[in-house]
């Protein structure tokens, strides 16, 4: 690849990301009032976006596999019980991930 | 209030909310770098992608693109399917960054998943500006990818510490931040969709491509079932 086309390249990357980040607000301007109906999306969305994020993280975990997604699995139980009983944020995350990381360097 | 010290208040608001992202794009913006080292681009490429493109998986898709003979449209409409679920984020996002300014324009440019994540869960703090709020989390968000991006590509394969494993941390925000959005809320009918479809279409598209079929069933599922799942959601405040 030449240098104008890497540049075209990265260009367009970009280019794709700007549209899909700024198209909702292009469309929904603050001008007119936002229809009913993508203020209730707006409103439902966050929590199936958490839940498909989550999901999204895990993708390329394999059940039948390997460690069989044990060490993910008791490390989501170890930062959700962490956060049960805390509440604290940053904790329930660092105690998470640690456990992750002993997990599969030590154990799996 | 000086305009210094309403910054300096949004700033130090904002920079603890950001410490899980500063461990995950630490070490994934590490990583990203030593891969553009390590397939022959001096570190300003990582650097210059981190800066303008800012998202993490099209990134390391890039490398692929740059090393491949040039392709525009396909790279054009790669990138479009693995950005798609942006537009999610601007539609949650239209009124908390609704009347913030010249501001409005750089939080829709960095608008990353985990960024997101934290302006769209996070109580600004009383007495915060919350355009500066978002702008901080933006921006920080953002510097930690460059640095580190930068930075891997500088190093390259010179690290050796054992961090196998190190980015767990950011299923584990992810998965904090769904906890706390189900403890917020009394029905989680959203929350289960959302899971549900992902898993489904997960099952059914393999990893590579279930997103777009996941958000096709999520905005189906909410359209068929708004009548139920409207009264469940507080007016406009998913915070």
């Amino acid at each position: 690849m030449t240098i104008p086309q890497q540049i075209a390249t990265v260009a367009l990357c970009a280019l794709a990301t700007m549209l899909t980040r700024f198209l909702p607000f292009l469309l929904f301007s603050g001008k007119r009032p936002t229809p009913k109906y993508i203020t209730y999306l707006g409103d439902a969305l966050p929590a199936a976006i958490f839940a498909m994020l989550v999901v999204y993280c895990l993708r390329n975990v394999s059940l039948f596999t390997g460690a069989h997604g044990l060490p993910e699995a008791i490390a989501i139980t170890v930062t959700v019980g962490l956060h049960l009983w805390k509440r604290q944020m940053l904790l329930s995350i660092a105690g998470g991930t640690v456990c992750y990381m002993l997990l599969i360097q030590l154990i799996f | 209030m000086s305009s210094a010290s309403v910054r300096r208040k949004a700033l130090s608001a904002a920079f603890p909310q950001t410490i899980p992202i500063l461990t995950g794009f630490g070490f994934l913006g590490l990583t990203y770098g030593i891969y553009m080292n390590v397939s022959g681009f001096p570190f300003w490429y990582p650097m210059l992608m981190a800066l303008i493109i800012f998202g993490g998986s099209l990134e390391f898709v890039a490398v692929e693109m740059l090393l491949s003979p040039f392709a525009p449209v396909t790279c054009f409409l790669m990138a479009l399917m693995i950005q798609a679920r942006h537009l999610f984020y601007g539609l949650a996002m239209l009124d908390k960054y609704k009347g913030l300014g010249w501001k409005k324009l750089y939080l829709i440019f960095g608008l990353c998943d985990e960024t997101f994540s934290i302006n769209c869960s996070a109580t600004v703090p009383e007495g915060v500006d919350r355009g500066w709020f978002y702008f901080f989390v933006t921006l920080l968000d953002q510097s930690y990818w460059v640095i580190s991006a930068a930075l891997g590509g500088l190093l390259g394969n010179l690290l050796t510490f054992n961090t196998q494993g190190l980015d767990f941390v950011m299923t584990a925000m992810f998965v904090v931040i769904l906890l706390e959005q189900l403890l917020k809320e009394e029905k989680h009918y959203t929350a289960l969709i959302g899971g549900a479809a992902s898993l489904l279409c997960l099952l059914l598209f393999g990893p590579d491509s279930f997103l777009i079929p996941t958000m096709v069933c999520v905005l189906g599922l909410l359209t068929l079932l708004r009548r139920p799942i409207e009264p469940t959601l507080k007016g406009g405040d998913a915070a």
